[in-house]
């Protein structure tokens, strides 16, 4: 693969990967105000951003250290917070098989739930593995330094940009994971996953830690899995899949 | 928090989630899955980004609101429909986006 073309895919995933930027922005500044104001020093809310880089376990972090909570209480729920993470990793491992250790390094580092909805989606369609991994780097990339800015942005103007929390900049990323979801949703045993996955997750939505989410997901795969078997998809197809289909 | 002590929550947090993602990642690309993992797997997906999407449509602000001035909710099923008609994701962004923000900044 040439060089223009592995920069074209590394764009194609920066690219992408800019609705997620846009509802990212928002939590990585209020993560930074957050940080500051739970009393952490200013290199540790840049070194969790730097080195943890998991968005939604940092915001838990931070609110954990200003009630006072111990640091392995801290850890220990950043683990449960994370766990989903281990779903995207076995899901997109398959299709990562025989890349070196020095990409799947830091790869695994960067993987977050918007790299993974964003590179899901190519990665069935590209079979080529090097188009794969310069896709997801253009991704995880873009994601990682916008992460990084934001929770500078969050440290040094927190108090002024708080309206900014009010726009609702979260549907972008909601509106996004619709245009991804939908197009594969194919078959009854999809749509069921789809709506239980759904539906679990907003009752158990109360649960701390993302627990919710993640009962959502296993019960999602679950039902998916059942259905499955039971009704294998090439008889329940939703639509009528012409010979130019997939 | 002493210094100390942040460093170490630091260095606990970056272990367990590095943990959690690396160790996964590598492997399933290495060992052969059996069928029904495979299966089980191809559902990831469209559960997980369900899981997350729903909450935010339908309780936006932490409690269920299925009501016509939810916006999140209305932008939302427009959204789907336009998706499941366009499969189109950048028509199906721009024109989500546009409906919620109308929603949100002119009714």
């Amino acid at each position: 693969m040439s060089v223009s073309t592995r920069r074209t895919i590394f764009i194609a995933g920066a690219r992408d990967t800019i609705p997620m930027i846009i509802g990212a922005i928002p939590f990585g500044i209020l993560f930074g105000t957050l940080g500051i104001s739970a009393g952490l020093s200013w290199w540790a809310i840049m070194g969790m951003s730097l080195f943890v880089y998991a968005g939604s376990s940092q915001f838990v972090a931070a609110s954990l250290v200003s009630q006072g909570v111990g640091g392995i209480v801290i850890v220990i729920t950043t683990f449960v917070v994370n766990l989903r993470h281990g779903l995207y990793a076995a899901s997109l491992g398959g299709y990562l098989s025989g890349l070196p250790r020095r990409w799947l390094l830091p790869m695994g580092f960067s993987l977050t739930d918007e790299t993974y909805a964003v590179v899901i989606k190519r990665f069935e369609l590209d079979g080529d593995i090097d188009g794969r991994r310069w896709y997801y780097a253009g991704s995880a990339c873009l994601m990682y330094g916008n992460w990084q800015v934001c929770t500078v942005l969050g440290m040094l103007f927190g108090q002024r940009l708080q309206h900014f929390g009010d726009l609702g900049l979260e549907f972008a990323m909601v509106v996004t994971f619709i245009g991804i979801i939908v197009p594969l949703i194919r078959t009854y045993p999809m749509l069921l996953c789809a709506i239980v996955a759904s539906g679990v997750s907003v009752v158990f939505n109360f649960l701390p830690h993302k627990l919710g989410l993640f009962a959502g997901a296993i019960a999602g795969i679950s039902i998916g899995l059942l259905l499955h078997r039971y009704f294998p998809p090439a008889n329940s197809s939703l639509v009528e899949r012409s010979v130019s289909d997939d | 928090m002493t210094d100390l002590e942040q460093i170490l929550l630091i260095v606990g947090m970056m272990v367990v989630t590095f943990g959690v993602r690396y160790p996964i990642l590598s492997l399933s690309g290495r060992v052969a899955l059996p069928n029904w993992l495979k299966t089980a797997l191809s559902y990831v997906p469209v559960a997980v980004l369900s899981a997350l999407s729903a909450p935010i449509l339908l309780m936006p602000e932490g409690q269920l609101d299925i009501a016509i001035d939810n916006e999140y909710l209305l932008a939302g099923l427009f959204s789907i429909a336009v998706a499941a008609l366009s499969k189109n994701l950048l028509l199906t962004i721009a024109s989500g986006m546009v409906l919620f923000l109308c929603l949100r900044f002119l009714f």
